[in-house]
């Protein structure tokens, strides 16, 4: 059957004509070196497809097979501590057949088929199982144990059992018989379309943050685990360190890092980093619990498009383990751009700066397989999704960023000129949002007590109000303002470059446990409070800023070891000494 | 068995149609002959069926619907390559212009390249010296990367591109000779390319350098051609012959403009301000071509040179390109007009890898806390100076009054630099410390103690004497 030919060539984008027998989304080879492509378009003359590889050679005539599959991936062990393209594809192997440079048509298993895993089953001849039901487990890394589940679409008895032993990924451990009598051979893995979201029992309320040891996230503007943020920014305003240092310090339980359009050289430095960073929980090495997918911006636009889909259903197969996940995907908007350069080709109207009109849709698809549920297994787990987004010329009112915004709850604005200055994070505390912190609330009270919420608040008011206090301080000087308007830019200040920003090069700095970041919070509001009851008193502030405790506050960030939590208690008792000494001169 | 096709179907600006060609391939490489006796090279962009359509790198003019007889070549664009590259001039499209002959080929190869796999590529961290104090300390070039000058008309970004060049020590510890330049000029003037030749010649490179000119009144085709061209012959002297290559690309907007020419002449959908919608896949196919790769001695490192349209930044040629590479180096009109040399506009510019290829062990444990808090003063120095347009610099509080003072001595002392001024990088961080002096230590908020008890009080020591030497001197003149 099989005589569909290449017709025409543009770019990635490939025509058939009078193909009938391919579906929309279907996975087929192109030409003779089958290079894989997508069918994006299907009408009764002309069959468009996307291809994932350089296009290059090809010459019309050349065949186009079919799979009779929808794009997908393969789900199992070894995906963890791995690297892969857009579609999947394992890049370590495909350099040890194709050298350092990415050759086409490699084929290539996504996971090593070669490699043995010690497996134990966990059901018995007999039992009935559901769609999503766990049957083996084996230890994919030291901290990660990996569930295989029967997939979602199946269900019946179990009919072959095999022993606990070694087995490759391929091979049958256990048989089930659906109630049409059909037998299923279970292996260690399973395939899935990467546009479908996995099937979930019921969707949870958020309600417990993602930690992320970073002071303006897990203060000011939290995270939940479940949730959807985006980082936008200019270049040079630091979203990949931001999310570099997310990757590094969440306390998800697996990690996604999607380089989706990005730089070669970054991609380096993150395997480079993570192998080398020892997670503080596990004792092992970062790369333990994290995947990455490198499509750098040279490697082929189409592939960009699926890696970020690639990227979410290996974070949803191991949310329905029942672990929380956190995908990083860096940047969206190159994402966007392959879209845009795909509906270009296919010369579709236009909307917003070239954008396809069905930009918000598929935005609104990605961001929505984030989430906090429970999996068919009954069990607990997350996605919790961090998209950047680099708009063009930092303006915030291009397409990408603004539907974005949309479909996240979590906003953290990059800011050029805190960039400017060096403050990293460089999150604008005014143009922030997070729509979360409400449903996080009772999770602060109860883990760390009344007082968080309020040292929140109470910052987060000082910072409003230098901020107006700052439109004056423009146009006049600081100088002439009242002592009590001083002592707020001077508590801001402190705020800002004691608090706020953060160090990601200084070891006690780079990650803030809750606790530390609650007691600078209280530090720094106690000298506030103390400074305040003096200046109403008429004290002068230059004395009282004399102290030199505001330069000390600014610097207990890194005078204050991480596991020295008792030194605040020296901080305060130096307040109050200090403060006594003001008014006894 | 080789064909010619007669004539041609439709004739739209650079581009021709073909009808009837069947076993062409995608980007498949054509000439063309016309009646006349000339050849014209062209390149396959689309094929629907056996209807292709082909790009004329020289251009259509003279070419009817019947003269011309058209070949397919078989394989796409490919440029000879050998060592003997080293130290001669082709045109935008690989061909020998300087009258010595043809390229002997000891390879051949497809101009596009293929992507680094990421994994095979070894993270750059080896700091470039180019004796520049804003570059060095500020915005440190590593081996392997690429940053690019943004500048504006008129601006000096030549110079700065050919001290650069002069200066980086950019090769490792195993001897020069493994060190070269290729320089890709893309719709510049005559003078502007003979500017750089001279400049080689003179600091005595030029065996060293390979050129690609592309005129401003050359083809726009071939100015598509010429950066692949560049990074071609440069990816061959680095992962084949084992050298570190330095490459200029001037002008990246003229590059950007003749892709626009060439994306509306195919009649497909624009983008930003007209430009074409996959600019940034196009420029990232260019720019990702930088790097190290393991197991390979070699290095590319890129350094782009592109003018903003009126200097803006948020314009999508500069826009784009600064997603893509590892930084950027923004000069500024004001700097310039008054004088300072190199106008490197400091807060906005910035080298993403120097965090990795500084300190300890690579240039000295202090870089990073100085290039911090220079960034930092600078920033506040700017808004000092916003207050001072408005209130006046007397009434201006001490401090700030101070990081005034700082601002212009930073400018003065550090920016400017002579063009000729080759500083070492202690120099460099020492003169830093010098000028944040000039700053009372409480201000340096992003600089640790032992730090400061090592090296700000020392700077500061060392700027008190020497004032007062000057006043000493000039007491001992007065006298005399």
């Amino acid at each position: 059957m099989n005589n569909d030919v290449i017709f025409g060539i543009n770019g990635p984008v490939i025509t058939v004509k009078n193909a009938h027998s391919f579906a929309m989304g279907e996975m087929v080879y192109v030409g003779k070196e089958r290079l894989v492509g997508e069918i994006i378009g299907v009408t009764d003359k002309l069959t468009t497809i996307q291809c994932y590889e350089e296009t290059t050679g090809l010459r019309p005539g050349e065949p186009i097979e079919g799979t009779g599959a929808p794009m997908n991936v393969t789900l199992g062990p070894g995906i963890l501590d791995n690297i892969f393209d857009g579609i999947e594809r394992p890049l370590k192997e495909i350099a040890e057949q194709a050298g350092s440079f990415i050759a086409r048509g490699c084929a290539v298993p996504s996971l090593d088929t070669s490699r043995l895993w010690k497996v134990t089953l966990t059901v018995k001849k007999g039992d009935k199982l559901q769609g999503g039901d766990i049957y083996a487990t084996c230890q994919e890394t030291q901290i990660i144990e990996h569930r295989c589940m029967v997939p979602p679409t199946l269900s019946g008895t179990i009919t072959m059992v095999k022993p606990n032993g070694s087995y490759h990924v391929n091979d049958t451990v256990a048989e089930l018989t659906d109630n049409d009598g059909n037998v299923h051979a279970l292996s260690l893995c399973q395939r899935w379309p990467i546009r479908t979201p996995r099937p979930v029992k019921k969707h949870l309320p958020i309600n417990i943050p993602l930690i992320t040891g970073q002071r303006v996230i897990d203060t000011m503007f939290p995270i939940a685990k479940g949730g959807a943020a985006a980082i936008p920014g200019g270049f040079g305003t630091g979203k990949t360190m931001t999310q570099h240092q997310l990757a590094k310090w969440c306390d998800a339980d697996i990690i996604i890092y999607v380089g989706c359009g990005e730089r070669g050289n970054e991609m380096s430095q993150v395997l480079e980093e993570f192998s080398a960073l020892i997670d503080p929980k596990s004792g092992r090495p970062m790369t333990d619990r994290t995947v990455l997918i490198a499509n750098t911006s040279n490697m082929p636009v189409a592939a960009r498009e699926a890696s970020i889909y690639t990227g979410v259903t290996l974070a949803e197969y191991y949310r329905d383990m029942g672990y929380h996940v956190a995908m990083m995907a860096d940047s969206t908007s190159r994402w966007a751009e392959a879209l845009r350069e795909i509906s270009g080709r296919l010369e579709e109207m236009p909307a917003e700066e070239g954008f396809p009109a069905y930009l918000p849709s598929r935005l609104a698809e990605f961001y929505e397989r984030a989430g906090m549920v429970e999996t068919l297994n009954d069990k607990e787990g997350s996605v919790t999704l961090i998209g950047a987004v680099s708009p063009a010329g930092s303006d915030f009112s291009e397409p990408v960023t603004q539907n974005t915004k949309r479909f996240t709850r979590c906003f953290w604005a990059l800011d050029k000129s805190l960039a400017y200055a060096r403050h990293y994070p460089a999150i604008n505390w005014m143009e922030s949002y997070s729509e979360y912190f409400p449903e996080l609330e009772n999770w602060y009270n109860k883990n760390l007590g009344p007082e968080f919420v309020k040292y929140r608040k109470e910052i987060n008011k000082i910072l409003q109000e230098e901020n107006s206090l700052m439109e004056i301080v423009k146009l006049i000087g600081s100088d002439v303002l009242p002592d009590d308007q001083k002592l707020i830019i001077e508590t801001a200040r402190v705020i800002r470059v004691g608090f706020l920003q953060q160090n990601a090069f200084h070891k006690e700095d780079t990650y803030v446990p809750l606790k530390k970041q609650e007691l600078m919070m209280k530090v720094i509001l106690y000298l506030y409070q103390k400074a305040k009851q003096l200046v109403s008193a008429s004290v002068p502030i230059s004395n009282i800023l004399a102290t030199g405790l505001f330069d000390k506050l600014i610097k207990m960030k890194y005078d204050i070891p991480n596991n020295r939590l008792d030194m605040f208690d020296d901080y305060m008792k130096e307040i109050d000494k200090a403060m006594a000494g003001i008014v006894t001169a | 068995m080789i064909l010619d096709y007669v004539g041609v179907k439709e004739i739209n600006g650079s581009l021709i149609v073909l009808d009837n060609v069947p076993n062409a391939t995608s980007e498949e490489m054509v000439t063309i002959r016309l009646d006349n006796g000339t050849t014209r090279q062209g390149r396959i962009v689309q094929m629907d069926g056996n209807r292709i359509v082909i790009q004329v790198f020289e251009g259509t003019r003279g070419i009817s619907l019947e003269n011309t007889e058209t070949r397919l070549m078989g394989h796409p664009m490919e440029l000879s390559l050998s060592p003997e590259i080293l130290g001669r001039i082709f045109d935008g499209a690989g061909k020998p212009i300087d009258g010595l002959g043809d390229i002997f080929p000891i390879k051949k190869a497809d101009i596009n390249g293929t992507p680094i796999n990421p994994v095979s590529r070894v993270y750059p961290k080896n700091f470039i010296n180019t004796g520049i104090s804003t570059i060095d300390v500020l915005m440190t070039l590593i081996r392997g990367q690429k940053l690019p000058i943004f500048s504006g008309s008129g601006m000096k970004h030549n110079e700065l591109a050919v001290q650069i060049a002069r200066q980086a020590k950019i090769t490792d510890e195993n001897g020069s000779n493994d060190f070269c330049i290729v320089f890709a000029a893309m719709g510049v003037k005559q003078d502007v390319a003979d500017y750089f030749r001279r400049s080689f010649d003179e600091s005595g490179v030029l065996s060293r350098v390979v050129m690609f000119l592309n005129l401003a009144n050359d083809p726009i085709i071939e100015r598509i051609l010429t950066p692949r061209c560049a990074l071609t012959a440069a990816e061959y002297l680095a992962f084949e012959l084992g050298k570190h290559v330095l490459v200029i690309m001037t002008d990246m907007t003229s590059y950007c403009e003749a892709l626009r020419e060439f994306s509306s002449s195919k009649g497909e959908i624009p983008g930003r301000k007209g430009y074409p919608g996959y600019l940034y896949s196009d420029l990232a196919s260019i720019y990702e071509r930088a790097g190290i790769v393991a197991g390979k001695n070699g290095s590319v490192t890129q350094l782009p040179i592109l003018t903003m349209p009126n200097d803006d930044v948020t314009h999508p040629v500069p826009d784009l390109t600064g997603y893509i590479t590892e930084g950027q180096i923004q000069l500024d009109r004001g700097l310039d007009a008054s004088g300072i040399y190199p106008p490197v506009s400091v807060l906005p510019s910035l080298s993403r890898l120097m965090k990795d290829g500084i300190g300890k062990g690579f240039t000295r444990e202090d870089h990073s806390a100085v290039s911090n808090q220079l960034f930092a003063a600078y920033s506040k120095v700017m808004d000092a100076r916003s207050l001072a347009s408005v209130i006046g610099e007397e009434e201006l509080s001490p401090v700030d009054k101070k990081y005034i003072a700082f601002g212009k001595l930073f400018e003065s002392k550090f920016v400017n630099q002579g063009f000729n001024d080759n500083r070492s990088i202690e120099q460099s961080l020492d003169l830093g410390w010098e000028l944040l002096a000039a700053l009372p230590r409480s201000e340096l908020d992003r600089v640790d103690d032992d730090m400061l008890d090592k090296y700000y009080e020392p700077a500061k020591k060392r700027v008190e004497s020497r004032e007062n030497q000057n006043t000493a001197d000039k007491i001992t003149a007065a006298e005399a």
